[in-house]
């Protein structure tokens, strides 16, 4: 009788500990992707504001066809993307793309007297840091939630409930790492 | 990045128990000496009140007082993109529950400063001087200094300190005039009756104290303010990771001399720099709110390996021989990188032209509507001007005044204001989808973006002028 109360008080709390486990490993998934949400916003932000900024600079750069297609490219990748691990990939090249695209036109002094376009630019390199201070952010939510399906006892529940590691969101700088393009014409 | 908010409110207790105890000691020792005996109590009870009463007037209107003081307007997006934008992402690295409210100060002088006693009802304002002389990183590194006054909570410290060194200051003054005016006959008059020694030994107590003790409270406030400057800065970096946007900042601001016409004693610790320094005079004394400028750029210009506050102090360390950042502080070991300093969107200028754009910028803060000619002549006109048209002074050409134009752009300044006939349109709906960018297309055709951070209830076209209801 009191062998069958201790087994029934054992399983008891293991159930307790099972549950509240689980629940604070859901609770930071659902911050990561809280964070996520707040790039997100940006990222989609990007990606309207790109094609304007394209479709003004077009009249002034005649000659960096190939800058426009990868970025035009860039973008309908990173709009397709479907999980967040592939979104990353994507809006990596098309950082890269628009990088590129920034450093070219340096070379257009017309282009960048252009009101509207620096007023789209202005647009433009706000969203890009907001990406940046919200990635920060994310990845803190990320780094947490990690550390927690790794180590024991946690990791035990994560196995059994299938959680998987989160993607960190990095993003080298385009600008440091390529050599720009010089043209002499 | 918690712990030093922690840390300081734990200070503020410290300095409200030794700036009051001045204050209790000075209504007690002034009452006893007018009223030996009795009046001691009835002192410390009159410099409470008056103590209480100036902090609820600080607490409550400490923000509306010092705007309006600066004759501050608020702006929106639309007069100045860049701030309005910069504000936001420093919002985002803060991440403070909401936007502050931005402000243009009408002043040719480069300063800034923050406002609000919680960081929901914070409010920024900024020179037009300053916007015409800074660049965007700048910029951002003011901001972020700004924004950290509001994120470290130094405003609502810096209120009642400053309370608590007017009243120190007032009750002093009341009683040292009113010495001086009666001859210090009433006083020796009441001693001799009542308590033949006491009196007078309180009374010579009384005036020593009623001079020290505003000259200590002041140097006890000045070198808090000190502190927090450096703080600032500290978080500042920390937030923008970009130290040399700050220290080149405050490298254009200190070397103006324009005088600021709306800073005054009181408000002075409240701006980035002080704006009452005069020039040639060095600042480093016991009495000034602010840190040398020369050294607050010394030390973020030796801040290269990283932005936590770690590296600030080792960089205080460096400059001054001494530690700034509470202990607490300095729990945040977690490595953070200097950033690559964002590109700069705005437009390079000849001095005759951030002339011109200085002048915009502040009729735009007014109210101002801006038409272009044909002929490309930009026409300024004022928020009441009412003709159906005008002919342009260059070209004579004949131009129709844009009635719907005038009207958005003087609803957007009187923000708050019913709006008055604007237009006789129906009101037109728009169903939003959630917090994104969104296009509505207003029956004129005319598309109208609203971002994510849009929280009105409405807008209205500036085509056609019918106002569009947001659900």
């Amino acid at each position: 009788m009191s062998g069958l109360l201790i087994f029934f008080v054992i399983v008891g709390i293991l159930i307790f500990f099972i549950v509240g486990m689980y629940n604070s490993l859901i609770r930071l998934k659902n911050q990561v992707k809280n964070a996520w949400s707040q790039i997100d916003v940006q990222l989609k932000r990007r990606h309207d504001l790109i094609p304007n900024l394209v479709e003004t600079a077009k009249g002034y750069m005649k000659h960096e066809r190939e800058t426009f297609e990868n970025i035009t490219r860039a973008r309908s990748h990173a709009m397709k993307a479907g999980n967040i691990g592939e979104k990353i990939k994507a809006e990596k090249a098309l950082s890269g793309a628009m990088g590129m695209f920034n450093v070219v036109v340096e070379n257009y002094p017309d282009l960048k007297a252009n009101q509207n376009f620096l007023s789209l630019q202005e647009e433009l390199t706000t969203t890009e840091n907001k990406i940046s201070f919200s990635r920060q952010g994310y990845n803190d939510q990320v780094l947490f939630f990690n550390n927690k399906i790794q180590m024991f006892p946690s990791n035990i529940i994560a196995g059994m409930f299938h959680f998987k590691e989160e993607e960190f969101f990095e993003i080298e700088d385009v600008n440091k790492k390529e050599v720009p393009k010089v043209k002499f014409s | 990045m918690w712990e030093l908010i922690r840390a300081n409110k734990r200070k503020s207790i410290l300095l409200f128990i030794f700036m009051g105890s001045i204050l209790i000691l000075l209504g007690y020792v002034i009452g006893e000496a007018y009223f030996p005996g009795k009046g001691g109590y009835n002192g410390i009870f009159i410099a409470l009140i008056i103590w209480v009463i100036w902090s609820m007037i600080g607490y409550f209107n400490g923000s509306s007082i010092l705007l309006s003081l600066s004759r501050a307007k608020e702006v929106t997006h639309n007069i100045h993109p860049q701030l309005f934008n910069v504000v936001s992402e420093m919002k985002i690295a803060a991440n403070l529950p909401a936007i502050p409210k931005i402000y243009i100060i009408n002043e040719e002088a480069p300063n800034a400063f923050a406002t609000g006693r919680k960081p929901e009802k914070s409010a920024i304002a900024v020179t037009a001087g300053l916007l015409n002389r800074l660049n965007r990183n700048e910029l951002q590194g003011v901001i972020a200094h700004e924004m950290s006054h509001i994120l470290n909570r130094d405003i609502l410290y810096m209120t009642f300190a400053g309370v608590m060194l007017g009243t120190v200051v007032m009750i002093s003054q009341i009683f040292l005039r009113g010495l001086w005016y009666s001859g210090g006959s009433t006083a020796r008059y009441r001693s001799k009756r009542s308590n033949k020694d006491g009196g007078g030994a309180m009374m010579i107590i009384a005036i020593v104290l009623a001079i020290l003790a505003p000259i200590l409270t002041r140097l006890f406030y000045f070198a808090i303010s000190r502190k927090r400057e450096y703080l600032a800065d500290a978080t500042a970096t920390r937030l923008t990771r970009y130290p040399e946007g700050l220290a080149s900042a405050l490298e254009k601001i200190s070397s103006s001399n324009i005088k600021f016409s709306t800073a005054n004693n009181i408000t002075a610790p409240m701006y980035i720099v002080n704006p009452l320094k005069k020039t040639g005079r060095s600042l480093t004394g016991l009495f000034s709110t602010h840190p040398p400028i020369k050294e607050r750029i010394k030390i973020l210009r030796n801040m290269s390996h990283g932005v936590n506050y770690n590296n600030y102090q080792s960089a205080f360390r460096m400059v001054t021989g001494k530690g700034i950042i509470p202990t607490s502080g300095l729990k945040d070991s977690k490595n953070i990188p200097v950033k690559e300093p964002s590109k700069d969107t705005s437009k390079q200028l000849s001095v005759k032209e951030k002339k011109r754009e200085f002048g915009d910028l502040i009729r735009a803060v007014n109210g101002f509507v801006f038409l272009t000619c044909v002929c490309g002549l930009k026409i300024k006109l004022p928020p009441n001007f009412k003709k159906p048209e005008i002919s342009c002074p260059r070209c004579k050409r004949t131009i129709q005044m844009p009635l719907a134009k005038i009207a958005a752009v003087a609803s957007a300044v009187s923000a708050g204001e019913a709006i008055k006939g604007t237009s006789t349109l129906k009101p037109q709906k728009y169903i939003r989808k959630g917090k994104i960018w969104e296009t509505i297309t207003c029956s004129c055709g005319n598309h109208i973006q609203i971002s994510p951070s849009f929280m009105g209830s409405k807008v209205s076209c500036n085509k056609c002028g019918r106002i569009i209801k947001i659900l």
